[in-house]
């Protein structure tokens, strides 16, 4: 076991992974020589060559493209969109592209590609260096979807999602790079007294379509991905009620057996989300919700998710889920 | 090179065609350009080495089909005649799958009417190793690698054997075994990708090359840009065409660039850049081979504008005659790509019209009995389909649970 951050146990899958497969490749814009402006492909390039590890002309579009023929083709691209807020260039290749080559072509084809993205508010991004876009990829049928949350989960998921032979979006919560984030913009912790920061230095995979019960508890199901998982945790110490949380993790396919098990004891459910509201992918998360667990809910569903509104920029602590906002929605499920 | 057309009055610029119908079309007689003006260059050339290439027009077949100059590309008999005959298959089997549309037992076709050289002489340029990144009017390319008729009518049907299971409409082939990789819907996104096949054939260190093929209509798209840029900084071994046949559905090309050539594009991106006769099956094979010899000399991709005419509807849901005079093709220079051939192959003592009836007629049998075969797989009229199952299978490697739960719903 090794201290590391988000950074570095992301840099671990990704060297393991070059290590254990010669036709891995990652490339996109500032990731080669640089090491990306995160610094989580940092060294690469020196340790696996420049045509692994490689710098991509500032279009995600392109790289998107070039990553599903580079799949069709043998390889197994890893390509970074700088931010998630600048994925919508690639948004045809990857909707239309990727995710429906294999059902398209009768399986003739296919292309593991994975697209690892910042992602997320947290950090003064103003719109465009803060959105939390997955629900525009949960809705597209051939995508698999994946939100860490911390080291160990960090390193475990990018090594399956590498792994799959299906495409993956992986969002990676940039305000959780360097420490977990409780909702205190003030309090900066970092992973080293974590124990999420503990991470193997050797290869390990956590399966995709496994969420993680962060906290067991019995009064209440929280549910949250990404950077709100850290938030929703301070919101049930905050909140004194005996509340689960679930780290969704995998958001295409969810785990439905252990969310719905939860809910099933608990009777009551929050879901958290920094993305806005409607259609976010807390609406789905609900709805499926009371499909499965309709008799057993003694309280209505709640989310607490991000404005209907762009990101702001100097006003973003009134825009993210809140310890104090999710802790008002867990108490509301205790009236019933 | 053609004169841009535009509306003078307005108060920006409005590309517009050259005639509309009613309209006289009028092409000034022929090609200023003759097989000959062009030399062929070495292929360690630079972009700047083809800069009257991009703009002039490569051609080996003069207005009476005799081959000159040093693009002639000097094939056997018997590549010339498996060319026609490919190209003449392409034409019969076109013919016989519009009447199917029309007759109901498809539900959509496009054509490759006047533009059968494109696919068929550039594929037979390529080795057999070579990946062929198509869009919906490069379907001959099927020929040349040999698949089975049958096969490529199931598709179109979208019956029981039709190996993409009835998810794509007709002309979407996916054919794995040739290297033809699936096509897709959105025009243009082939491009861009194709550049990533190659990438990976050069990172394997594999003596493959991509060829990839898109209108003149989506050359106007972002996959474009992306394709040749990404092409011209990564240099791998990949041979990008734009197919001007100047018709985008209704749009003309006038509107597709405010340009002169398209072939001039590639220079800005330092490739080098050839503008081809695309009715020339002779210069578009010397040209082709060219590329795929220099792309396997590791020394990059190659920009080719294949100039030609779109003679058909865009699909058989489009009808021409509402944006442009119903007899342009006929007065366009460029000819008939079939018509041409035939005609080089006849002075050349090595084809006649008897021998071209019998061909037609064996042609004619054999795609009757290919549609009749593949008719006792389901037609779209009668089916039988794919199982409904099919729409849940393959959206992923392994169905997840909340696919396989909606397959019990559905019940099927």
């Amino acid at each position: 076991m090794a201290k590391m951050n988000m950074i570095a146990a992301l840099n671990s899958a990704l060297d393991l992974q070059l290590q254990r497969d010669p036709n891995v490749v990652i490339f996109g814009e500032d990731v080669g020589y640089f090491g990306g402006v995160f610094r989580v492909t940092a060294g690469l390039q020196e340790a696996h060559g420049a045509h692994r590890v490689f710098d991509s002309p500032l279009a995600e579009g392109g790289i998107a493209a070039v990553a599903f023929g580079m799949g069709i083709n043998g390889l197994r691209p890893v390509m970074e969109i700088q931010f998630a807020d600048y994925i919508f260039p690639a948004y045809d290749q990857i909707v239309n592209e990727m995710a429906k080559l294999r059902h398209r072509s009768g399986g003739e084809f296919w292309t593991p590609v994975t697209i690892r993205t910042p992602a997320g508010g947290g950090i003064r991004g103003g719109h465009h260096h803060s959105q939390s876009p997955e629900a525009q990829f949960t809705h597209t049928p051939g995508l698999k979807v994946v939100y860490c949350s911390n080291p160990y989960n960090a390193k475990g998921l990018l090594t399956s999602a590498i792994e799959c032979n299906d495409p993956v979006v992986f969002f990676e919560p940039k305000r959780c790079y360097r420490g977990p984030f409780y909702g205190d913009p003030h309090k900066v912790p970092t992973w080293n007294s974590h124990p999420d920061g503990e991470v193997p230095e050797d290869y390990y995979s956590i399966p995709l379509e496994q969420a993680r019960i962060v906290k067991e508890g019995g009064a209440c199901t929280v549910i949250a991905w990404g950077t709100m998982v850290h938030v929703a945790e301070e919101a049930i110490r905050q909140s004194n009620v005996d509340a689960e949380l679930i780290d969704l993790q995998t958001l295409l396919p969810w785990d439905r057996d252990t969310v719905v098990e939860s809910v099933r004891k608990t009777g009551r459910c929050v879901i958290v989300h920094e993305a806005p509201k409607t259609s976010g992918f807390g609406a789905e998360m609900s709805a499926s919700i009371q499909e499965r667990c309709f008799w057993h809910l003694e309280a209505p569903i709640e989310r607490v998710t991000g404005w209907d509104t762009p990101f702001p920029h100097t006003t973003e602590w009134d825009y993210l889920p809140s310890p104090g906002r999710i802790a008002e929605a867990i108490a509301r499920t205790q009236e019933a | 090179m053609p004169e841009r057309l535009t509306v003078s009055e307005a108060p920006y610029t409005i590309g517009i065609p050259p005639f509309r119908p009613g309209e006289k079309a009028d092409f000034g007689g022929g090609f200023a350009e003759q097989p000959g003006d062009l030399n062929r260059p070495e292929v360690t050339c630079t972009a700047q080495d083809t800069a009257t290439h991009a703009v002039g027009l490569i051609r080996v077949l003069d207005d009476e089909h005799v081959a000159s100059g040093e693009w002639d590309p000097k094939l056997d008999e018997e590549t010339l005649l498996k060319g026609l005959e490919h190209m003449m298959r392409l034409r019969i089997f076109d013919d016989r799958m519009i009447k199917m549309q029309r007759t109901g037992l498809l539900s959509f076709y496009m054509r490759s009417y006047g533009e059968e050289a494109i696919a068929i002489a550039q594929t037979m340029a390529l080795e057999e190793q070579d990946w062929l990144f198509p869009s919906y009017r490069q379907p001959g390319a099927q020929f040349v690698r040999g698949r089975d008729m049958v096969s490529m009518i199931c598709h179109c049907i979208g019956n029981t054997e039709d190996n993409v299971r009835g998810r794509q409409m007709p002309v979407h082939y996916t054919w794995k075994e040739g290297r033809f990789i699936s096509i897709s819907s959105p025009v243009g996104t082939q491009f861009p990708q194709a550049v990533g096949v190659a990438m990976a054939s050069a990172y394997r260190g594999l003596d493959e090359v991509c060829i990839s093929w898109l209108g003149d209509g989506t050359s106007a798209q972002g996959d474009f840009h992306y394709a040749v840029n990404f092409a011209s900084t990564f240099k791998p071994p990949v041979i990008l065409n734009v197919v001007n046949n100047q018709w985008a559905i209704s749009t003309h090309a006038n509107l597709a660039t405010g340009g002169r050539t398209f072939a001039e594009r590639g220079l800005a991106y330092d490739i080098p850049s050839f503008r081809v006769d695309g009715n020339d099956f002779l210069a578009l094979y010397a040209v082709t081979k060219w590329a795929r010899d220099r792309a396997s000399a590791g020394l990059g991709p190659t920009f080719i504008e294949v100039y030609t005419y779109r003679a058909g509807a865009h699909s058989s849901s489009d009808d021409p005659s509402a944006y442009r005079p119903q007899d342009e093709f006929e007065c366009w220079p460029g000819g008939d790509p079939i018509d041409r051939l035939k005609g080089h192959l006849i002075g050349r003592g090595l084809w006649d019209e008897d021998k071209h009836t019998e061909l037609t007629e064996r042609i004619d049998a054999e795609v009757m009995a290919a549609y009749k075969e593949a008719c006792t797989f389901g037609d779209l009229a009668n089916g039988p389909y794919p199982p409904a199952s099919t729409i849940f299978t393959e959206v992923y490697e392994e169905v997840p649970w909340h696919v396989q739960e909606q397959r019990e719903e559905l019940g099927k």
